[in-house]
């Protein structure tokens, strides 16, 4: 038997949802602990951003309390927004995006892993690190809680929202900042209730409304984005 | 018929070319008639005074920038699907247009908020949504324009856009939502809480702001057409007006 016929005779190769999803958090998070600097150094900009604000504002504590929650997550934007050229760039610009994609795998599983991999490596940490900064900020036990509880529900959605903004911006000029423009915008729900949560239990109520709906929105994106992440990545390399 | 008849875009640039006059005569025709009733025959409002009037370019202005959203991801959505060229120049050439109304309903708002509210601006919730749209319609634009295949921009866009209709139910239910500073909706399908000329003076003008938006996107979209379309044969049969056109659009008149 010649060896195009037993090529021919292999059974097709198969992929699943699980194993492609596995896979590639495997590979990525492989990959961040390579080269560790890229993920300290966004930490590392999320705790300068929010030290600057009380050198800008002035140290009086009450504004500080006042500022805090919404502080923080508007850095926990930046920096998800700023680790987002490493998802698929790289990938993209040397053409290993264009081998996954011929990969047995289905798409889905594999860009989802991606995405987890992303959170596990900007989101998570910032989650981790908020309430130290809120200290910083005088902030209550309780607000801490409520600060970290909303961060650690919201910043999956950046992440989700984040790639599929980035998957458009493949090969795109002026990069960057066109990736703000189409990604900020859209993290705006986001902060709105993830800032809300704390504030509220700050002032006394509850933060419970605010939590079911970020985590409502959390729910529909990850159901949802994907999907559109995988049309936005073939739509890159059509 | 077919359907498909007039998606080829030199038949509609022709059927674009002869219909846009038709819109913005409308257009005028409806404004005028809107500003007439809103100045002349619509009463003092009770509350605000002279200052309401405002609402004849506001309100229409407000549902044409959420409207005219809806069109162009629709526009975007026919693209993807049946991968019909002149669908995603449609959505570009809409684009533009959302993006100014949008910024009108802003910016009257802010006028109309000084005098009532006290500032011209505050972060309510439709204020914030509203201003997210435009965001939205910016970024839909930069990123169209930000590859060197057009086709590659147009999908891109396609699909920034079908993700930011959620952003729509957002601003439209955001008054009930929130129950912020801005006010509620005076008008419904069930029927109205103003006096019959305001309505009247709104309708005509949101008819009108209609009709100047579709006269606006069928010039655009001739405008699209023809840079797309520039090497091609029947363009260059169209003559040096349209590849002067071309150099410079806006400044020579197209043939019909």
């Amino acid at each position: 038997m010649n060896v195009a016929a037993q090529v021919a005779a292999m059974p097709p190769p198969e992929g699943s949802f699980g194993a492609g999803f596995s896979w590639a958090i495997a590979r990525d998070l492989t990959l961040a602990l390579r080269h560790p600097g890229e993920t300290l150094l966004v930490v590392a900009f999320f705790v300068l951003v929010a030290s600057l604000f009380p050198m800008g504002v002035g140290a009086d504590p009450q504004l500080l309390l006042r500022i805090g929650p919404g502080v923080i997550w508007v850095c926990a934007l930046l920096a998800a927004f700023l680790s987002l050229p490493s998802l698929f760039a790289a990938d993209y610009a040397d053409g290993t995006l264009e081998q996954m994609v011929l990969s047995p795998h289905p798409m889905p599983g594999w860009v989802s892993g991606k995405i987890a991999a992303h959170w596990l490596v900007s989101g998570l940490p910032l989650t981790v690190l908020s309430p130290l900064l809120g200290l910083q900020y005088g902030l209550e036990v309780a607000t801490l809680a409520a600060l970290a509880a909303a961060l650690a529900i919201g910043t999956p959605v950046l992440s989700l929202l984040g790639a599929a903004c980035s998957a458009l911006a493949l090969g795109a000029r002026g990069g960057g900042i066109l990736l703000a423009l189409l990604a900020l915008p859209l993290f705006v729900p986001v902060l709105i209730f993830g800032a809300g949560a704390a504030e509220a239990q700050a002032a006394g109520l509850s933060s419970a409304p605010h939590l079911s709906l970020l985590g409502a929105l959390a729910i529909v994106a990850t159901m949802g984005l994907p999907f559109a992440v995988c049309a936005a990545v073939r739509i890159a390399l059509d | 018929m077919n359907l498909f008849f007039f998606s080829s875009p030199p038949t509609f640039f022709r059927l674009a070319g002869a219909m846009a006059p038709w819109f913005f005569v409308l257009a005028a025709v409806l404004a005028a008639a809107g500003l007439y009733v809103g100045f002349v025959v619509a009463p003092t409002d009770a509350v605000q005074g002279e200052v309401y009037r405002i609402i004849f370019i506001h309100v229409p202005a407000a549902w044409m920038s959420m409207f005219l959203y809806f069109v162009m991801a629709c526009w975007g959505a026919a693209s993807l699907t049946f991968n019909t060229r002149l669908s995603a120049m449609m959505a570009r050439a809409i684009a533009p247009t959302g993006a100014m109304f949008t910024f009108i309903a802003l910016w009257s708002g802010a006028f109309w908020g000084r005098p009532t509210w006290g500032t011209y601006w505050v972060w309510d919730a439709r204020m914030t949504s509203e201003l997210v749209l435009l965001f939205l319609y910016f970024g839909f634009i930069a990123l169209a324009n930000a590859f060197e295949d057009p086709r590659r921009g147009d999908r891109a866009a396609a699909l920034l856009g079908i993700i930011g209709v959620v952003n729509l139910p957002i601003i439209y239910f955001s008054v009930q939502w929130w129950n912020t500073l801005h006010q509620g909706s005076s008008v419904s399908f069930k029927g109205t809480s103003m006096h019959i000329a305001m309505l009247w003076g709104m309708l005509l003008m949101a008819l009108a702001c209609w009709m100047y938006a579709i006269g606006a996107s069928l010039v655009r979209v001739r405008s699209v057409i023809l840079e797309r379309e520039a090497r091609t044969r029947w363009v260059r049969e169209l003559g040096p007006r349209a590849s002067a056109a071309i150099a410079a659009p806006g400044v020579t008149k197209l043939p019909g």
